[in-house]
């Protein structure tokens, strides 16, 4: 998963600086191994970078089975693994830390990970 | 252009407490009443109750719960908390169906309208002809918070619909995709997680899916494929408890498909309309 052009891609979304307009945060996304932050600022993505190695800071982590974000990453997604909460329901994502940020922005975060599956497409 | 779709409202007790039920009605014939989503209201209903195919063979109502879309909660209701009950939820149903003077009628719900079909099938066959249960399961596990749905630090409107966003299938239309979240955004505060005390916790209706007779009162369960509150397993799970009920797992559809895409519905559910339709 190469997060390097998210943050363009989320730019050129006008929607989704409306639905985070209030949420300023620092995401932890990891799958298995590989681990990155995401830096938002007022509903702006404004870095998505691999996590240092030593001490990552972070408000609230998205932490995806790699199988699970490989299926909601196809496009289309298989039923049963289309959206942030179906993985949830699959056991496929756990959301951790302060997950206030991610409950009340959460067509912020369906929607920029959403643009995640039309780049991997 | 002006609808055929005529709304009313309806006083009635319910729980022993003082009701003003808003209800929309349509077509001519067999009684169809019809019974919305958690967190909804009636006009999830738009597309069937403008379909002739439909209305020229049964008079629809689709009247929106207490706290739901026009119908306002009962007096008092700022003292306590809002939490659905089977017993209330089967007990409205029945109470709007004798108010309204329908002659058992057919009754078609979605989501936790189409878990309560099975306890009126269960224990009230003799007041209904037919059930049609659209994203029907006896019993649904809590997979996230529900805390968030009503908290002071989420805006309720959007949670609600967002949370809601992704049980519609990705091919629905963007028009009826966002009107179906429009409705969860209208919600009164706690209203939807109020109903799924119901859906989540309380409703659980496996004890009662043997003691149903289909042949005194036919079962017919449609499940969109996307649904991932109430999975298509949840719903073949509750067809294979129940004898002689039917269950279609429909492509291309979600949670909502009467209001996400009700053209995708229409093949699965008309064949069942007219079935139910000859019933005696």
């Amino acid at each position: 998963m190469n997060l390097a052009a998210l943050p363009a891609r989320v730019a050129a979304t006008p929607g989704l600086a409306r639905w985070g307009r209030h949420l300023t945060a620092e995401v932890l996304v990891e799958a298995g191994e590989r681990r990155w932050i995401l830096s938002v600022r007022d509903g702006a993505l404004v870095r998505a970078e691999a996590a240092p190695a030593i001490m990552p800071r972070y408000d609230l982590a998205l932490r995806f089975d790699p199988a699970g974000l490989e299926k909601f990453l196809q496009s289309p997604p298989p039923p049963g693994w289309h959206d942030l909460m179906a993985l949830m329901r699959q056991g496929a994502l756990q959301v951790e830390g302060d997950v206030q940020p991610f409950m009340a922005h959460l067509f912020w975060f369906k929607g920029v990970f959403a643009l995640l599956r039309e780049s991997a497409a | 252009m002006i609808e055929p779709v005529i709304g009313r409202y309806l006083r009635l007790d319910l729980e022993t407490r003082p009701h003003r039920v808003y209800f929309e009605e349509t077509g001519q014939g067999v009684p169809l009443l019809l019974l919305h989503t958690a967190g909804s209201d009636g006009r999830q209903w738009r597309h069937l109750m403008n379909d002739a195919a439909v209305t020229s063979r049964f008079r629809c109502i689709a009247f929106d719960m207490p706290w739901h879309g026009k119908s306002s909660p009962p007096e008092g209701w700022q003292g306590g908390e809002y939490r659905l009950t089977t017993a209330a939820y089967t007990g409205m149903a029945l109470a709007v169906s004798s108010a309204l003077g329908l002659d058992r009628p057919v009754v078609m719900g979605c989501s936790i309208g189409g878990r309560i079909v099975l306890d009126l099938a269960a224990d009230h066959a003799d007041a209904v002809r037919a059930v049609v249960g659209l994203q029907s399961s006896a019993f649904v596990a809590p997979y996230y918070d529900t805390e968030w749905l009503h908290h002071p630090h989420t805006q309720g409107g959007e949670v609600c619909a967002a949370v809601v966003s992704g049980l519609i299938a990705p091919t629905a239309p963007d028009a009826d995709r966002w009107e179906t979240l429009w409705h969860y955004m209208q919600g009164g505060p706690g209203v939807f997680r109020g109903d799924l005390h119901f859906y989540k916790g309380e409703g659980d209706l496996r004890p009662k899916l043997a003691r149903i007779d289909t042949a005194r009162c036919p079962v017919a369960l449609l499940t969109g494929e996307y649904d991932y509150s109430c999975r298509p397993e949840d719903t073949l799970a509750t067809a294979a408890a129940i004898p002689g009920a039917e269950a279609v797992i429909m492509p291309g559809l979600g949670h909502f498909p009467m209001s996400e895409d009700y053209a995708a519905l229409r093949p699965h559910l008309l064949p069942v309309l007219e079935r139910f339709a000859a019933l005696p």
